[in-house]
């Protein structure tokens, strides 16, 4: 229990997707103007993520990885060069899925997250929390903590980054750095401060 | 149709830039970039998959049927994709070791998708091809400058050989720690976009919020 805590700490804090391993960037950087859209696009991508990450484990330790075959008599085959394909493949139909579920049953929540949804298949944060994981060699229960874990973290940061952004638009950007230059230079600033969380251990 | 091509093959360096301008495929900018070394190889993958896929996109574009052509294109770039990572396994081991995730990270890589939908999908496969080489070339001009400066400064080295003499070796220069850290690379391409707007000042973003400005006028 004690391990799995440390992973969901670590994947928040320390290894924030977005603020130490830069991804999902480009998302990051171009819907962050307004909390609220933040905020929906953040939520989006918890439940995107949570889901993907565990679900890939699965095709990971039973399919695709060296050995895994064995249950059906394929003790030699490594499918691990199928790992990219079929991620990707998993993420835009569960992406798909998730938003007819939610047309069908949720719609207030629908609408909430609606545009954001189709923008999450090509977010490389989700790809890369599931190319993390398998590089990591998760188990069944540490990619559930993991994509639950760095979800929240990606949410966390865009949140933030939206809080600032709307506080900065009242300050006098040099021309140059208008835009996307200070956003940048926000960023940087932000993961410098969330650098402080490294070495914290539970 | 030659200056037609040099225009598609040159505008993606300083006019119309991926990242600075487009804020297309940042993430793996940033990430690859603590080395000169691991920041040429991904230059050279990206330009690679971007290049083929805009061409086999663009070869097949009359016969996509448009409400399918996300995984059509998703299809194309992540094969091309794993073409390459398999490529580098085998011959640069290390390098692919040193790059993890974010080779395969290039599948979702907004420039390589961006430029299929944006200009594959309407354009005949030779001009697709050039235009990503260019948009490949455009975003490595950044990807060198960043990481010329991180690694020069952070480590007194280029390549690997030590260019700076280093204090721990006898020398005089004493290393910026800061600059091998993430946060540097966003400062960087920050000053980056910066130095480039001031030059092309047509690239200035408007500002969204004017200060009334009653103060100037005075006696300055």
């Amino acid at each position: 229990m004690e391990h799995l805590s440390s992973i969901f700490v670590a994947s928040i804090f320390t290894e924030n997707l977005a603020l130490a391993y830069f991804l999902g960037m480009c998302t990051f950087l171009a819907v962050s103007k307004k909390i609220s859209t933040a905020i929906g696009l953040g939520a989006a991508v918890i439940v995107v993520q949570a889901i993907t990450v565990p679900a890939n484990n699965l095709i990971y330790q039973f399919i695709l990885r060296e050995g895994a075959l064995a249950w059906a008599g394929l003790p030699d085959v490594d499918l691990g060069f199928l790992g990219l394909i079929s991620y990707i493949g998993v993420i835009a139909a569960i992406v798909q899925i998730l938003e007819m579920v939610l047309d069908r049953y949720f719609p207030a929540l629908y609408n909430a997250l609606g545009i954001f949804l189709p923008l999450i298949t090509v977010n490389c944060a989700i790809l890369g929390g599931t190319l993390f994981m398998a590089e990591r060699d998760y188990n069944f229960m540490e990619s559930v903590t993991y994509g639950l874990g760095s979800g929240v973290g990606w949410a966390l940061a865009i949140t933030a980054l939206a809080g600032i952004r709307e506080k900065l638009k009242y300050s006098d950007v040099p021309d140059g750095l208008q835009g996307l230059g200070i956003t940048f230079i926000t960023a940087g600033l932000m993961s410098l401060g969330f650098m402080a969380f490294s070495g914290i251990q539970l | 149709m030659a200056s037609e091509a040099k225009k598609v093959l040159l505008d993606p360096l300083f006019d119309n830039n991926p990242i600075a301008l487009q804020v297309l495929g940042v993430c793996s900018a940033l990430a690859v970039t603590t080395k000169l070394s691991t920041a040429l190889i991904m230059c050279a993958a990206l330009t690679a998959v971007t290049a083929c896929s805009n061409a086999s996109i663009s070869m097949i574009r009359h016969h996509i049927p448009t409400n399918i052509r996300i995984i059509v294109q998703m299809t194309i770039i992540a094969s091309l994709v794993i073409v390459v990572d398999q490529i580098l396994q085998a011959y640069a081991y290390r390098m692919s070791k040193e790059l993890s995730v974010f080779v395969g990270l290039i599948i979702t890589n907004c420039i390589v998708l961006g430029r299929a939908e944006a200009y594959a999908m309407k354009n005949p496969a030779g001009l697709s091809f050039l235009d990503g080489i260019g948009n490949g070339l455009g975003y490595s001009l950044i990807l060198i400058v960043v990481g010329t400066v991180r690694e020069l400064i952070g480590s007194g080295s280029l390549l690997g050989y030590e260019i700076l003499p280093l204090a721990a070796n006898g020398g005089w220069y004493v290393p910026n720690g800061m600059m091998l850290l993430p946060p540097s690379a966003f400062f960087i391409i920050g000053l980056f976009i910066w130095a480039l707007r001031t030059w092309k000042t047509a690239q200035v973003e408007k500002a969204e919020y004017q200060i009334h400005q009653v103060h100037r006028s005075g006696g300055m």
